[in-house]
């Protein structure tokens, strides 16, 4: 129970479309990442999704039901936001389980309920605190909580990593990723972050500007971009850019990965300088300056000694180019 | 070590400059209350001096208390005063929270209208209300008063609660729809309790100035009555002969219930008016 059908999903502000006509599947049980660049409508489009915001036109239905006008109570979803949003004048519990009371649930089916989330998330200490009392991972645990107390049909997630540092995102993106296998449940997860979505997804959507550019599995939209937007959007460091005329190829553009290029002090196709080089122990990455292609990043397993102004020569694999024409379109 | 010394320097001079605008401020006040305590011959002679014992004398409570319904008036003063103080919270509080929550056409428009009487002074339209009054046969009754203050207070009520309620995350707001809440539980228990500090500042700003007004009290409800505090102690003030004790120990006496919801409301004043500067 819990797929999500878009159809023709249109939203204007004014004069201004921000939404321009999404069209959308996600299927029961699947963990569905909505990525983009800030502005490309993926907020906007989960806030449709919740019911927040009034589609102007188009459908949503879920699990077969159309709740195009439902209000967001009445669409059995449950949302964790970016800022948390926890009520501050309930404790831990109260906030947990005010959905279901809303709902007029029994006592003692909210405490069940509320229990057996708590025990999920390890909260048990925290239920009698309230949100003032608690640290940012832990108010983010008990949004999350809150979430899974009314056993939704549909998860949704604002970007819910971005207020928290480096290693509790790490862990919290573990966290949520073990939520999903044990719950089975569907989820839609908005992030401007590559690296969550990779890692999350069954199934990546790449928003830009109000469209859908592509649609598919992680490894899919690596391996095989539609375009230069999602090629330069997914994986990091970012896809090089190369101009084809220049090395004697028919295409407007080629792409190529920072690890699908060989560097060279002796011989290549590339003649540069280095400018740069960062030193991660497990990889290199160098930065190159060159005359015909501008700046363009090689990754390097291992560590490697390359010097700043030093010249390079550097050979991308043909094999694993990709080639794209004038309008940014791939060409197989 | 020379910047400590000039912050100490400068920190001395705001003190200074502080007390001494507390001293002026209060100064009138303090003169009333030490000759409220005074006999009518000391007043004349001293008006500054101190109570002694040989020019003790509460005659003007003992007046104030016994002549006139003195406590009549104070209540009547108080009912007025909260209930329009509640109306001005409620009201402005909800028109605030539509002008800043929903998008609708006319909203700047309806936001810019509704503060307009803040520029408008409302006995302008003295004349008018009266007449409304005297048609809806409101004149001497306390609602004819709670209505003019309430319309009086709500233009800054909506204008100051309509910026902070502008910063209410909207992400609590909408958890609570997700949750089923409905749009005033989500108005009265998430938003309210969080732009607490600005009704306070609200509360003050409008409390004041509808204890204090005279005007209204002696044109819509000067009935014996329905008599305010302001409007009570005016018995005393004779066009030949003024009772200064009795004016002196009712004005006084009259300080005390403004000054009690004051420090009600100062604790959460301060918050509202240093609110956004330090953040």
């Amino acid at each position: 129970m819990g797929d999500l059908t878009l159809s023709a999903v249109t939203k204007s502000f004014g004069s201004t479309q921000v939404i321009k006509g999404v069209d959308l599947t996600v299927n029961d049980g699947e963990f569905c990442v909505f990525v983009g660049p800030s502005g490309c409508g993926k907020s906007t489009l989960l806030r449709i999704i919740a019911g927040l915001e009034d589609a102007t036109s188009g459908t949503i239905s879920i699990d077969g039901k159309d709740v195009t006008l439902l209000p967001p109570a009445r669409r059995e979803i449950a949302m964790v936001f970016q800022s948390y949003a926890l009520y501050p004048h309930l404790t831990v519990r109260d906030n947990m389980g005010l959905a279901l009371k809303q709902a007029g649930d029994s006592k003692g089916d909210i405490a069940q309920a509320v229990d057996r989330a708590a025990a999920m998330l390890s909260l048990e200490q925290l239920l009698d605190r309230r949100p003032s009392e608690l640290s940012g991972g832990q108010r983010q645990r008990v949004a999350i909580g809150r979430a899974i107390v009314r056993t939704p049909k549909l998860f949704l997630f604002d970007e819910p990593l971005s207020n928290l540092d480096a290693a509790l995102r790490v862990a919290t993106r573990i966290e949520i990723a073990r939520l999903h296998r044990e719950l089975s449940a569907t989820m839609i997860y908005v992030t401007h972050d590559q690296v969550e979505a990779m890692t999350l997804a069954d199934r990546i959507v790449v928003l830009r500007a109000g469209q859908i550019e592509q649609v598919g599995a992680p490894m899919e939209l690596y391996n095989n971009p539609a375009n230069t937007f999602v090629a330069g959007f997914i994986g990091s460091p970012q896809m090089n850019f190369l101009k084809s005329e220049l090395l004697g190829l028919r295409s407007d553009t080629m792409g190529i990965r920072p690890e699908h290029m060989a560097i060279s002090r002796e011989s290549g196709q590339i003649v540069g300088t280095v400018s740069h080089v960062e030193k991660l122990g497990g990889e290199t990455l160098v930065y190159v300056n060159t005359a015909d292609h501008g700046l363009l990043t090689v990754r390097l397993f291992g560590e490697h000694d390359f010097s700043v102004e030093e010249s390079v020569h550097l050979t991308p694999d043909s094999q694993r180019a990709f080639h794209f024409d004038a309008g940014g379109q791939r060409l197989r | 070590m020379a910047q400590a010394r000039s912050h100490l320097g400068r920190t001395i001079a705001a003190h200074a400059v502080l007390i001494t605008y507390t001293l002026i401020a209060l100064f009138p006040v303090f003169v009333i209350v030490i000759n409220s305590m005074k006999s009518r011959k000391a007043i004349f002679a001293e008006p500054l001096a101190l109570p002694r014992s040989d020019t003790f004398d509460l005659i003007g409570f003992t007046t104030v208390l016994q002549q006139g319904d003195f406590f009549l008036y104070f209540l009547n003063s108080l009912i007025v005063t909260v209930a329009s103080l509640f109306f001005v919270l409620l009201f402005g509080a909800m028109a605030a929270f539509a002008l800043s929550e929903y998008r609708f056409k006319g909203n700047t428009l309806m936001g810019l209208y509704l503060a307009l009487g803040i520029m408008i002074p409302i006995r302008l339209g003295t004349v008018a209300i009266l007449q409304m009054m005297v048609a809806a046969g409101l004149v001497n009754t306390l609602t004819a008063l709670i209505l003019v203050y309430t319309a009086q207070g709500l233009p800054l009520a909506v204008f100051i609660l309509s910026e902070f309620m502008k910063q209410v995350s909207d992400d609590l707001k909408n958890a609570g729809r997700i949750d089923g809440l409905s749009e005033y539980r989500i108005f009265f228990t998430l938003v309210l309790p969080l732009v607490r500090p600005a009704m306070a500042t609200v509360a003050v700003f409008s409390m004041i100035p509808i204890w204090n007004d005279l005007w209204f009290p002696l044109i819509l409800a000067p009935s014996e009555a329905t008599k305010t505090i302001t409007l009570g102690s005016q018995v005393f003030i004779g066009q030949f002969v003024t009772n200064w004790n009795a004016v002196l120990a009712a004005l006084s006496l009259a300080i005390l219930p403004v000054l009690v919801l004051y420090l009600v409301f100062s604790r959460q004043l301060i918050r509202g008016i240093t609110a956004g500067a330090v953040k």
